[in-house]
């Protein structure tokens, strides 16, 4: 075991690197650089040629990229062009709020998900699997930033139920603990401030959470059904187990192993930063971040932003392998 | 005469057939039990056999209620099992357990052979010692204590067919249907099992379905043994009967079938022509006619009753329903 997480570390190391290549050609192929974002357009051309020179601009880009690796393996990613701030402190900032939204769409998702799944396999072909199943296709194929305006537009706009952004209203502050704002309110002891939280949060935590849901449940569904065609179901029936029992203690959790990777796999893309959700919520989180800083050529942002992304989106779904050997006995890793 | 174990009568599974939809929706039903009666006696043993889709096995769950009859009575020590709500259902089925085929499927690969041998028990509470049962009976079909906190997937075939039939005995069934037990296990392993689910009804005073399509195990196993064909059974009879003796062309087809072990051994088989009739649209009259060689006139347009040819033997066949007893 110890052999296959240091052997899947290792892995990490051609991944990143190309990871790192990629992004790097990617954002010096689009037209316009971060020259032009610092001084406007109207800059005089001797201005722009030393700002260009001052950043490194002007040195071939094979150069660009090795001084980046080398930094990189410094453990520094660099500072932003625009705001002279360290990459890696910025996205300490910023990344708690991508946390905090990812875990409230990913509860939604996973808790619902599920229930839905398993409710619709065991009444296959019942209104409630094929309303459920429509649901869950609209849920994939809806544009997430429609989907939240029109949450906006009736549940802040016509309802007034609920905020429309940011993660907390102006009149509260709460001191920053761990940067996640329900647990932050919870220990200031701020029960008001918590409910404000909360009620920032469930906006863009269900549109983030909408097509994770929906693909939760649809793999839930036909995970369910494979498995509940199994003999050992009939054998648990024949043993005497009520029916709640046989679902939730033996077909679920057999089902679930596809049911995992994909929340892992969902989990590790929305932790990458919802660039949608968070520009049309405001959402002061990472996705917001790198949109700007890509909107602004800042390429250490960009660059340093996405590595960091890349690695944690690895690392999940190394520990979603890892969760398979404790949930099925059979698979063991060498 | 003592009051049989179980009595199953006029036992009756159709399965919709749906075509279209709207109000091009045909519904049409595939009978793969229809009208099956017979009785059993405590310490017996009755072989079900015929060929693959004939019935067997949805017959011997509908008897324990892993599929819902459509009609019928299914009558277990005195009480109609079929009329009992799904609770009261779930407290006989201590009394009547299930050996499926497939000893791959059958066991939830998630569950220690512990586990998966104390779950009866632990379901219906029983006050003795779950541990001392467990190894008890883990001992009782040739495995070891050793054995028990490895998962099914550590073991052969045998072994985990071992493992089923402990999970079956572990609340002191009174009826075991064997869905073809050894249907999926190598010859030599074959035997093996047999011997222990003989040994088995020997000590416990077992009664047994034994479902299966090798009829020289259920020559084996077998006092009776009922052949199904298309849903319904065509002959029924002691065991020597139907071997020695068999009356209806279809039982004799299969048991032409039977390979001798011996070399140059001159045997006549008996071919039977085409394909089992879809059970959706079963032939009219008997629905063996159409591969029958010995077929009259009547066969076409009557389905046959059983007739008691010997005592103790039916068979469903107008060749022995004296003609003019049961004219048109």
């Amino acid at each position: 075991m110890v052999n296959y997480i240091v052997r899947r570390l290792l892995q990490l190391i051609p991944v990143l690197f190309g990871i790192t290549f990629l992004t790097f050609m990617l954002i010096h192929f689009i037209p316009g650089d971060p020259v032009t974002v610092i001084l406007g357009e109207h800059a005089s051309p001797e201005r722009a040629a030393e700002l260009r020179e001052q950043l490194g601009l002007n040195d071939p880009l094979y150069k660009q990229y090795l001084k980046f690796l080398n930094n990189l393996l410094h453990g520094d990613l660099g500072r932003s062009i625009i705001t002279h701030e360290k990459v890696l402190k910025e996205l300490a900032t910023f990344f708690p709020a991508t946390v905090e939204l990812t875990l409230a769409a990913m509860f939604i998702a996973t808790v619902v998900g599920i229930a839905a799944g398993v409710v619709a396999a065991v009444k296959q072909y019942s209104w409630f699997d094929n309303l459920s199943m429509l649901g869950a296709l609209t849920g994939v194929s809806m544009p997430i930033f429609w989907l939240g305006l029109m949450l906006i537009y009736l549940f802040a706009q016509v309802l007034g139920w609920l905020p429309p952004s940011a993660r907390l209203s102006i009149e509260y502050s709460v001191p920053t603990v761990t940067n996640l704002y329900l647990i932050d309110t919870l220990l200031a002891g701020n029960w008001a401030a918590f409910k404000d939280a909360l009620a920032h949060l469930i906006l863009p935590a269900l549109a983030l959470g909408t097509i994770p849901m929906s693909i939760i449940a649809r793999m839930t569904r036909s995970s369910m059904l494979e498995v509940l065609r199994q003999d050992y179901i009939r054998t648990a029936r024949a043993k005497g187990l009520g029916e709640a029992m046989v679902i939730l203690k033996h077909a679920l959790k057999n089902a679930f192993l596809p049911v995992l990777t994909v929340i892992g796999l969902q989990f590790g893309y929305l932790l990458g930063g919802a660039v949608m959700t968070e520009t049309v919520f405001s959402w002061p989180g990472v996705g917001r971040y790198i949109y700007q800083a890509i909107m602004a050529r800042d390429f250490p942002v960009v660059q340093g932003s996405i590595t960091i992304i890349a690695l944690i989106f690895v690392l999940i779904n190394l520990i979603v392998d890892i969760l398979y050997t404790v949930i099925d006995p059979r698979i063991r890793y060498q | 005469m003592m009051q049989p174990l179980l009595e199953v009568r006029n036992l009756k599974k159709y399965f919709p057939v749906v075509k279209g939809f709207g109000p091009f929706k045909e519904i049409r039903w595939l009978k793969a039990v229809d009208d099956v009666s017979f009785t059993l006696h405590k310490g017996e043993t009755l072989g079900l056999v015929g060929e693959s889709g004939c019935g067997k096995s949805t017959t011997g769950r509908a008897i324990l209620r892993l599929i819902e009859p459509t009609s019928g009575e299914v009558i277990f020590q005195g009480e109609n099992i079929i009329a009992l709500s799904q609770k009261e259902m779930r407290k006989k089925r201590r009394e009547m357990q299930i050996i499926f085929q497939d000893p791959f499927a059958s066991l939830d690969p998630r569950m220690t052979v512990k586990e998966i041998i104390a779950e009866p028990l632990r379901v219906f509470k029983t006050r003795e010692n779950i541990k001392k049962r467990v190894e008890e009976l883990i001992e009782k079909v040739g495995l070891s204590r050793s054995h028990l906190d490895r998962y099914p997937h550590e073991f052969s075939g045998g072994q985990r067919q071992r493992i089923g039939i402990a999970r079956a005995l572990a609340l002191n069934p009174k009826l075991i249907v064997c869905d073809e037990p050894v249907s999926a296990l190598d010859v030599s392993v074959q035997a093996q099992v047999i011997n222990l689910l003989e040994d088995l009804q020997k000590e416990y005073g077992l009664t047994y379905i034994f479902i299966a399509h090798d009829l020289s195990v259920v020559k084996h196993i077998s006092q009776r043994v009922a052949v199904m064909y298309l849903g319904k059974i065509v002959e029924l009879g002691p065991v020597e009967q139907i071997f020695n003796n068999a009356k209806h062309p279809y039982t004799k087809a299969l048991l032409s079938a039977i390979p001798v072990p011996e070399p140059g051994a001159k045997k006549e088989k008996i071919i039977l022509e085409g394909d089992v009739p879809s059970p959706i649209n079963p032939p009219a009259g008997c629905s063996f006619h159409p591969r029958c060689s010995g077929k009259k006139p009547i066969c076409i347009e009557v389905m046959p009753d059983l007739v008691e040819v010997e005592k103790g033997h039916v068979v469903r066949c107008h060749l022995y329903s004296g003609e003019v007893k049961r004219g048109i």
